[in-house]
Order: structure tokens, then C-alpha cells, then sequence
């Protein structure tokens, strides 16, 4: 989809991304041509299940592919206009931080054990902006209470051990925001976390991408979390992104056998006692991706034609796209009742 | 222990409880972080009283740290409480000889979080299979236990014919159904799903729900699930308990836990799960909890939620309430059960 020409350029431009992983049985592809855009201050969700490519596209957006064995196989990722692909290392050193930055599930291994949190959120005034070692322990004391850690300036020197989970994740938060960037990268932000504390930090994500106008994308399996969070989602299988639209629309509607099939397999209420609507099989190999639609072995609606050809992501509507050639049929089909 | 697979089993509209727990206590002992220091032990389990009723499905709700998986290892017979007494049909397994103890294991069986972790990687599915008949050899006659497998195998919906591979070459959905076609090998009564589905992806979940409660049906299994996916355990439970910080907080059946429930936290919880939120018949509010649970080492005084309460009082912190009934068997541990107004709050 062309943007009219008034409109902004987006802040993140995926075209075409090609990635594949060299692994002892063969050449795994794990992200097959995908195309994203994010808008200033829009907030993204990418859902899909395990090795579906969602990690692996936040990954490649961050640079932190370990190449080999992974390769770039094709494609340009533009964060305001500027190839990210074709930058070097100083250059991406010099935008993680200001202009993008992630935050990971595992928020224990995403901090350093041996040094104080202050040091660590410290660290990135200190190297970005030249700060003294005062001047960003008070900013760091700062950004721990921007994400709301109760009485920061005494946890301050604390090592991140001594941190609950919920506290943890916050801290990796205050690092990913310290120093205003454009686009935040969210993997799986809350999936360690339980339900109480993952409230809190989805309250806190939205609040913070709200008032810093940021653009968010957020990477997760779950339905629900993507529908309290997200304007726009992007779902992906088997490293393409099969649907795509405004999130309330695509989860209410969805124009994609397999978006309908996870929206529908999900317990709701309505479906006490009996049996869940369930997609058969499972996710394809990576390895050995069938040719044509990769979920056409699980699909109601496949024939001949999806096992023949790839359907593209086309548009379907004002702002949705679906890469199914019988996406007209998914809304009034039977689909996987039981 | 008298029964055995040839008795009739009974169906869902069976009642009165096969497993009960009496004020089941479980402490661990920490480990001192200075050699003269103060001995600590953890408290898992704080005095949990327990009925599993037959037939049906309990589910156990709560956050990581509040004793759920502790409790599945002590139902299980996997570990003897510290205090108090795990009866099934009335006996207390830990009571139990030598040989009544292996018959009881018959009847207990446990299916874990990790598909790939809890099958033996060495081992073809059909050695893991066989593995339950050898243990108990007067189950099933060695003739006819291969047979028996490849009937398990149709039944939790593999092809027999993939009996010689490896864990490994199956996918996690797959691996979870061996798991539950060894849980079912001897024909157990109870059933003790320890997040069994947690590992799995959404689309696989659903199949492996459906497959849990089509066995149910057939075999007239009594379930004990615990797990932290809050729309799940609505969906596969007759009645729920809740646990916070090693003490059952609130029970009852699904419906009156989850559509009416009495204690804050059991709200708080149910409040804080999106997909719960979202598309019910009875909106919720969004109950936003203060900070992590405390740690089960130096549990709060009096009520063990006042610290994170929104509606405590300071005579919560003073004396612990009890798990006094409400209506029926709903029950919840508060001095102020009901509805949450948080207004007047």
C-alpha cells in the first residue's frame, strides 16, 4: 500500500524482508517476505505463534541476529528513511537508544547481574548524552520513577536480583525509554509475568507510549493482550504476515482462515461445555515450507489453487489487507465448528 | 486398594469427593544466608483444606509463588506434607504400605507443563509407553500390552505406527499427548494437570483442551487443573479454588467463583486478565493491584492479601479470617466478602 503523498513517511518501513537461519538439517526460513509500516505515535501488535517470525523480524529491526547462522536474505528495513540493513556497527550504536530500542521478555537476562540498576540506566546518559556519574545517577533515580518503582532513589544501588519480576521488567523498561526513543520494540513484554502484574505493565506501556508520542510495536501469542494494547495488528504465520488491519476489526472479522481460527479457539464464555473450535494440525517446518499457502494443510477453505500459488498480502479493504485468495468466503464459512 | 479398571466408572453427574486434603502444611527449609543466622523455612502450603470432588473438574487458580504446584505434587503423592493428611476414598496415601502404596499410584496420576522435559529422550514413545505396565505387571498381561498401547495411541489421536520414534520427532502438541496417553495407561481416576497446556501455542492449546475433556467423558476421569490461564480453567471447570500465598482463599463452584466472586483477590485476579475483560456478558473493572505478592519466607500477619488489599482494614492485619462458607459449597477467606465497591472502599 502506497502512502498519498500529504501523508508522513511512516517512522518504520519493512519491505520485502527475507531472513533464514543455517541449521544442520537444511536452510530454515523464518521470515518469508514481509512488509510492515508504523506510523509516529501508533501502537503495532505483531501476533503469531512460536516460530511464526515475530521474534525474528523485532531481532532483525534491532540488529541482534547472530549472523551466522543467520542470514539476510533480502529486503530493507527503513527507520526515517535510513536502511538499517546497510548501516555500520557505529552508526546502529549511535541509534539504539535515541531511536529505537526493545525490551525482552526474560527481563533478569536482559540486565546485567553485577552491576547496580542505577549504573545500568545511568550507563545510557553517561555514553549518549556525556553525562557525570552524578548527573545520571539523578537521571536514572529519574526514569525509575517515570515507570513507577516505589521509592527509587533508595533502590537506586540495588543489583537487579533483589528485584521482583514485575520490578524487573519495569527497570528494563526505564532502560528502553531513558533516552526518548522514536520506536519502542516490545517481545513478549509480559509473558513471564502473572496476570496482576502484567496489567501494570501493559498500563504502563500504554501510558508511556502515549505521552511520548512513540511509535510501539508489540510482539506477543496472546490474543487478548493485543486487543487491550494495540491500534493495529499484523498477524503472522510461518513467517508471513497473512493478515493485517486495525486490531478491533481483524480480531472481530477476521478475513484470514487462520486469524479466524485463532480468534475462535480461544475459551470464551459462550463456549463453557462444549467443545473449543480448534485448528487442526500443526504449524508447518520451517525447513521444508509447502509450497503455496503454508496454511493451506490446515485450512477449511483450501483447494487446489492455495497448494498451487502463494496468495499475496493484497488489500481487502480501507486499511486491511489479507493474503488469502478466498478471503471474501472466511466471515460466512462454517469454518472449524464441531 | 479395591478398585480397578474392571469397575463400572461413573459419569460426570457423579458427587461427594474422591480426594480430600485436611489442613495440608508444606515447609521447606531455606537455606541460611549467614551460618549463624535465624533458620527460615518457607511456607508453600499454610494449613490447605481441600475436596476434590468425583467426576468433575477442579480447577486451581492463583499467581506463581501461591503453592499450586505444590499441591499437585502432594495430591499426586509425589511429595509427603510436612502436616496434615491427603485422604483418597478416605484412606490417607501417605499411610499406606508398600503394596497398597503402588495401587494408589495407579490411581494418581500427574501430566506436567513441559511435554519434552517429562518424556524420556532416549526412550521411543513405545518404551515410554510400556514403561507404566512394567511397573505395575499384573495390570495388563505382556501379550496384550502392545496392543494396549497402540490403542492408547488412537486414543489421545496419534497413528500407532509412529510408536518406534523418538520424543523429538514429535511437536509439542504431539509430545503433550504422549504425556497424557502415559498419564491414562493404568486407568486412573484422578488426573492432575499441572499447567499442562501452558507450553502449548493457541491453536494446539484448544486441541489438547478438547482431547482433556472428551477422556473425561469416556473415561469418567476426575481432573485437578491447575493452571494460570485464567479463560481455560473457566472453560474446563465445575468448580475453582483459588490460592493466594499457600492458602486456599476462596471456592466453589465455577459460576459462583467467577461470576460472583467474594474475595478481593479472587476479583483483583479475574479483573486483571484481558481475556476475561473483554466480551463478557458482565463487564469488569479493572482492579489495578499494587505491587508483587510478598514472599511466602515472611508471609504478612492476620490476612495474608491485606498488604495488596484495596478494601483492608487495619483489623485485617490484625487477626487471619477463615475460609468460612457463604452459600452453598462457596466459600472465601475475608472479613469482607462480596461484591467490590470500590467507591465507598
Amino acid at each position: 500500500m502506497r502512502q498519498p503523498h500529504h501523508a508522513p513517511r511512516p517512522l518504520l518501513e519493512i519491505r520485502d524482508l527475507r531472513v533464514q537461519f543455517a541449521t544442520p538439517q537444511g536452510t530454515a526460513t523464518a521470515i518469508n517476505g514481509v512488509d510492515l509500516q508504523l506510523a509516529a505515535g501508533q501502537c503495532l501488535g505483531i501476533l503469531g505463534e512460536s516460530g511464526s517470525g515475530k521474534s525474528v523480524t523485532a531481532r532483525t529491526i534491532m540488529g541482534l541476529l547472530d549472523t551466522p547462522p543467520a542470514r539476510v536474505a533480502g529486503g530493507e528495513i527503513l527507520l526515517n528513511g535510513e536502511d538499517l540493513l546497510s548501516i555500520g556497527a557505529k552508526r546502529r550504536r549511535q541509534l539504539t537508544g535515541p531511536c529505537m530500542s526493545m525490551v525482552f521478555q526474560d527481563a533478569l537476562s536482559a540486565l546485567n547481574p553485577v552491576h547496580p540498576v542505577g549504573r545500568q540506566i545511568g550507563e545510557l546518559f553517561r555514553v549518549h548524552r556525556g553525562y557525570s556519574r552524578k548527573a545520571a545517577k539523578a537521571a536514572a533515580i529519574e526514569m525509575m520513577d517515570r515507570v513507577r518503582i516505589p521509592a527509587a532513589a533508595s533502590r537506586v544501588n540495588d543489583y537487579p536480583h533483589q528485584f521482583s519480576g514485575g520490578m524487573r521488567q519495569r527497570i528494563v523498561i526505564a532502560m528502553a525509554l531513558a533516552l526518548g526513543p522514536e520506536l519502542l520494540i516490545a517481545d513478549e513484554p509480559t509473558t513471564a509475568l502473572d496476570v496482576t502484574v502484567q496489567a501494570q505493565i501493559l498500563e504502563l506501556l500504554k501510558e508511556q507510549q502515549a505521552e511520548n508520542n512513540m511509535g510501539l510495536i508489540l510482539i506477543t501469542h496472546d490474543i487478548s493482550v493485543v486487543r487491550e494494547v494495540t491500534d493495529q495488528v499484523a498477524v503472522m504465520y510461518a513467517g508471513r504476515i497473512i493478515e493485517q488491519g486495525p486490531t478491533a476489526q481483524v480480531l472481530s472479522a477476521p478475513r484470514h482462515p487462520y486469524t479466524r481460527g485463532l480468534a475462535e479457539s480461544v475459551a470464551s464464555e459462550a463456549l463453557k461445555g462444549h467443545r473449543l473450535p480448534a485448528i487442526p494440525g500443526s504449524p508447518p517446518d520451517l525447513l521444508n515450507i509447502p509450497v503455496g499457502c503454508s496454511f493451506a494443510n490446515r485450512c477449511f477453505l483450501a483447494d487446489e489453487a492455495c497448494t498451487a500459488a502463494v496468495p499475496a498480502l493484497e488489500a481487502i479493504s480501507a486499511g486491511r489487507q489479507s493474503a488469502c485468495f478466498h478471503s471474501q468466503e472466511v466471515p460466512s464459512h462454517a469454518a472449524y465448528s464441531h | 486398594m479395591p478398585h480397578t479398571a474392571t469397575e463400572p466408572r461413573t459419569g460426570k453427574t457423579a458427587s461427594g469427593p474422591i480426594m480430600e486434603l485436611r489442613d495440608i502444611r508444606m515447609h521447606y527449609p531455606v537455606a541460611r544466608p549467614l551460618p549463624f543466622g535465624a533458620k527460615k523455612v518457607l511456607k508453600a502450603l499454610d494449613g490447605v483444606d481441600l475436596q476434590v470432588p468425583a467426576g468433575q473438574t477442579l480447577g486451581i487458580i492463583g499467581e506463581s509463588g501461591c503453592g499450586k504446584s505444590t499441591l499437585a505434587r502432594i495430591l499426586s503423592g509425589l511429595e509427603k506434607p510436612s502436616e496434615g493428611q491427603v485422604l483418597f476414598d478416605g484412606v490417607d496415601i501417605n499411610e499406606l504400605q508398600r503394596a497398597e502404596r503402588a495401587l494408589m499410584r495407579r490411581n494418581i496420576q500427574l501430566i506436567f507443563q513441559d511435554p519434552y522435559a517429562s518424556l524420556d529422550p532416549r526412550m521411543t514413545i513405545e518404551q515410554i509407553l510400556l514403561e507404566p505396565f512394567e511397573i505395575h505387571p499384573d495390570l495388563v498381561p505382556r501379550a496384550r500390552r502392545r496392543a494396549k498401547i497402540a490403542e492408547l495411541m488412537e486414543l489421545v489421536g496419534l497413528n500407532p505406527d509412529h510408536l518406534s520414534r523418538y520424543p523429538h520427532n514429535f511437536s509439542g502438541g504431539q509430545q503433550q499427548r504422549i504425556g497424557i496417553a502415559r498419564g491414562i495407561a493404568l486407568n486412573p481416576r484422578v488426573l492432575i494437570c499441572d499447567e499442562a497446556v501452558s507450553a502449548l501455542d493457541v491453536s494446539v492449546r484448544a486441541q489438547v483442551v478438547n482431547l482433556l475433556q472428551d477422556l473425561q467423558q469416556e473415561l469418567g476421569l476426575t481432573f485437578v487443573f491447575i493452571a494460570h490461564d485464567l479463560q481455560i480453567v473457566r472453560h474446563i471447570s465445575d468448580s475453582v479454588a483459588t490460592m493466594y500465598l499457600g492458602k486456599v482463599v476462596e471456592s466453589g463452584s465455577y459460576d459462583r467463583v467467577y461470576e460472583h466472586s467474594a474475595h478481593p483477590y479472587t476479583q483483583a485476579l479475574l479483573s486483571a486478565a484481558p481475556e476475561l475483560r473483554q466480551g463478557s456478558s458482565t463487564p469488569r473493572e479493572l482492579i489495578l493491584l499494587q505491587g508483587d505478592p510478598p514472599s511466602p519466607i515472611d508471609p504478612p500477619t492476620g490476612c495474608r492479601f491485606h498488604t495488596r488489599c484495596p478494601i483492608a482494614q487495619p483489623s485485617c492485619a490484625a487477626s487471619e479470617p477463615r475460609l468460612d462458607p457463604l452459600q452453598g459449597d462457596h466459600a472465601a477467606r475475608c472479613f469482607f466478602p462480596g461484591p467490590l465497591n470500590l467507591g465507598s472502599g
